[in-house]
């Protein structure tokens, strides 16, 4: 079933088209949504078992044969990928449900989404390096309008940088995708690695390279680059936060690990080494500026960026355990900070506000949030039996291993400080006496809400929850899955082969 | 001719990234927009400059006699022109409200959600 690969593509399309032809009723436009959301989760698991039975799976778009035509590509790293955004869409999906407001609903919430999902989705099945600039420029046109959607003063300030800061991004893309074609004649990217392996190594390959990790960087909000991410996640509505936060730089980290593991690998030791200090910056400067904030949701957004640190960690090391650490720790990252954000958002349900020094006996009246909540932060952390910890683990044994002894003990130093600003969270939202809540008054509780919407915010964090819990309790398969899917980035050959038909 | 492009192009890198760091949000819009027009031209130049060759198969002939110009880099700019047109269209409307909504367009003054006396000022939380 070679047409597997483009399902990931297809549903989100017809969904938003649809859910646009639904606006003006909005049970049918959020029972397209739900509907939608639910099919593209299950055709992208449906994706990965195929690519995990079958190898890699291309798709020739139109039928033009590689390296004319636009290929998409799914290797084990891909589909992994696609079934996380998969998952992610629809616990984002359930959750507003309840979570939006019905005026956002009515300009295109709906729609918007599925349109991010898209170009997520593109994204990281696209085999061709053009192909994924327009498809990070549908996700990021999707994501303007979304983080907008409202226009309060806050989230115009905080669109006004993120637009800004991306689309630099973008222009540093688009040259360096230029110089490139320039370069190699050709932007299919097996095409483009079996010319880059001829090509004797210059000066311009490393310029290239540099550019594309600058272009990538800044979506990925690595150190220095970072700045348009904590300045804006904190402004839109909760549930366009999660999925943000959970999608948005991991498409960045996935761009970043593919062109560094098929592209640029004549100079390992200077480009990786380059990452490699990058990733210790990024975790570092993260983990300090979460110590630093006083707001629920902002502390979670300096997370992302020391996260992503670790992320491109197994990158800069560059052997199999580590690259595999790395993809562990992306599908563990989505899963927990998108459950952190949506937790975030329950309590601005019950209380109205995400300001630390506000919030406060969240504990008292609903002990089964305050659960829900650490969960994942004690997941974020790194504690064991949670799916943090594996993640963790394997990235800190590759170190060790590699014998970069300074960058394990910034990534221990930075579990600690992220366990830090966790407890900071938990004692003041969950513990302290509140402000707002006198001696003797009712603590907030879940239970003032409605069942059907206390079912529909609390089944996606419940679900999210009980995923990290399964995967740290059983770490296995999806180790056996990373472990597989890095052996396929460092082996490119079997990925050059599969899109472009045996080589000569 | 390559040459005059690499300055051209020079040129309106230095003149986007100036007015990008200026503080106002319209000079920053058309810092982006000029950014834009520099890459679309990089890309234009990397393609090689050929003049007044078409790249048309002659009747009975195979395939196009080189010298010819190089149509995918045309292509590609196509693409990212309309896809710039959007983009830039959309900023253009996003400076617009941001200026309704914060009654300046100088970019110092919007940082209301980053300092403590901005937030304390009372900014609504979407839900």
């Amino acid at each position: 079933m070679p047409h597997v690969v483009i399902l990931p593509i297809l549903i989100p399309l017809v969904t938003a088209i649809a859910s646009i032809f639904a606006r003006k009723r909005r049970r049918l436009q959020r029972l397209i949504s739900v509907c939608g959301a639910a099919a593209l989760s299950s055709a992208s698991l449906l994706l990965l078992a195929t690519v995990w039975r079958e190898g890699i799976k291309t798709l020739q778009v139109g039928s033009w044969p590689a390296p004319f035509g636009i290929a998409l590509v799914a290797d084990l790293f891909s589909a992994m990928m696609v079934a996380v955004a998969g998952l992610m869409g629809l616990s984002v999906v359930v959750f507003s449900l309840e979570s939006a407001d019905s005026e956002h609903e009515e300009i295109g919430y709906h729609p918007l989404l599925h349109i991010l999902l898209l170009g997520v989705c593109g994204s990281f099945v696209t085999g061709d390096l053009f192909n994924l600039y327009v498809w990070f420029e549908v996700m990021l046109i999707a994501s303007f309008v979304l983080l907008a959607l409202g226009g309060s003063r806050g989230q115009m300030e905080g669109a006004i940088k993120y637009v800004t800061l991306n689309l630099i991004a973008s222009s540093f893309l688009l040259a360096a995708i230029g110089i490139l074609y320039g370069v190699a004649g050709t932007l299919n990217l097996a095409d483009l690695a079996r010319h880059l392996r001829i090509l004797p190594h210059s000066g311009l390959i490393t310029v290239l390279a540099t550019l594309f990790l600058v272009a990538f960087g800044i979506k990925a909000a690595i150190f220095p680059l970072f700045f348009w991410l904590p300045a804006s996640y904190h402004t839109p509505p909760v549930a366009i936060s999660a999925i943000f936060a959970g999608l948005l730089t991991k498409v960045g980290v996935y761009a970043l690990i593919r062109v560094f593991t098929l592209l640029f690998i004549q100079d390992v030791d200077y480009s990786h080494n380059l990452i490699l200090m990058i990733s210790g910056l990024t975790m570092v400067t993260g983990v300090l500026g979460a110590v630093a904030q006083n707001d629920f949701r902002r502390i979670l957004s300096f997370h992302i960026i020391s996260q992503v640190g670790y992320m491109i960690l197994g990158l800069g090391l560059y052997t199999p355990l580590a690259l595999a650490g790395s993809i562990f720790y992306i599908v563990h990252h989505i899963i927990v900070k998108t459950n952190l954000f949506l937790v975030s958002g329950i309590v601005l349900r019950l209380r109205g506000t995400l300001e630390l020094s506000r919030l406060g006996e969240l504990y008292r009246g609903s002990p089964g949030l305050a659960l829900l909540f650490l969960v994942p932060a004690l997941s974020l952390a790194g504690l064991p039996p949670l799916s943090g910890f594996w993640a963790k683990l394997i990235l800190v044994r590759a170190g060790l291993e590699q014998g970069s002894y300074a960058i394990v003990a910034a990534a221990l130093a930075v579990g600690f400080l992220t366990l830090f600003s966790m407890t900071k969270i938990w004692t003041e939202a969950f513990w302290k006496v509140s402000p707002a809540v006198g001696e003797g008054s009712s603590a907030p509780s879940l239970r003032e809400l409605s069942s059907g919407a206390r079912l529909l915010l609390l089944a996606p964090p419940l679900l999210l929850a009980a995923l990290t819990v399964a995967i740290g309790l059983a770490a296995e398969p999806l180790f056996a899955l990373s472990m597989e899917a890095a052996r396929q980035l460092l082996n490119p050959e079997a990925y050059i082969e599969a899109v472009l038909g045996q080589t000569p | 001719m390559e040459t005059l492009l690499a300055f051209v192009i020079g040129g309106l890198y230095a003149a986007g990234f100036y007015m990008m760091v200026r503080r106002s949000i319209v000079k920053m819009i058309f810092g982006l927009a000029l950014l834009g027009n520099a890459a679309n031209l990089l890309i234009f130049t990397m393609g090689r400059l050929v003049r007044g060759r078409p790249p048309l198969v002659p009747l009975g002939a195979g395939e196009p006699v080189p010298p010819f110009a190089d149509p995918l880099t045309q292509a590609l700019i196509l693409t990212a022109i309309v896809i710039g047109f959007g983009v830039q269209a959309f900023a253009l409307v996003l400076i617009k409200r941001v200026y309704d909504e914060v009654g300046t367009d100088d970019l110092d003054e919007m940082n209301t959600t980053d300092t403590e006396r901005g937030r304390s000022r009372k900014s609504r939380i979407p839900r």
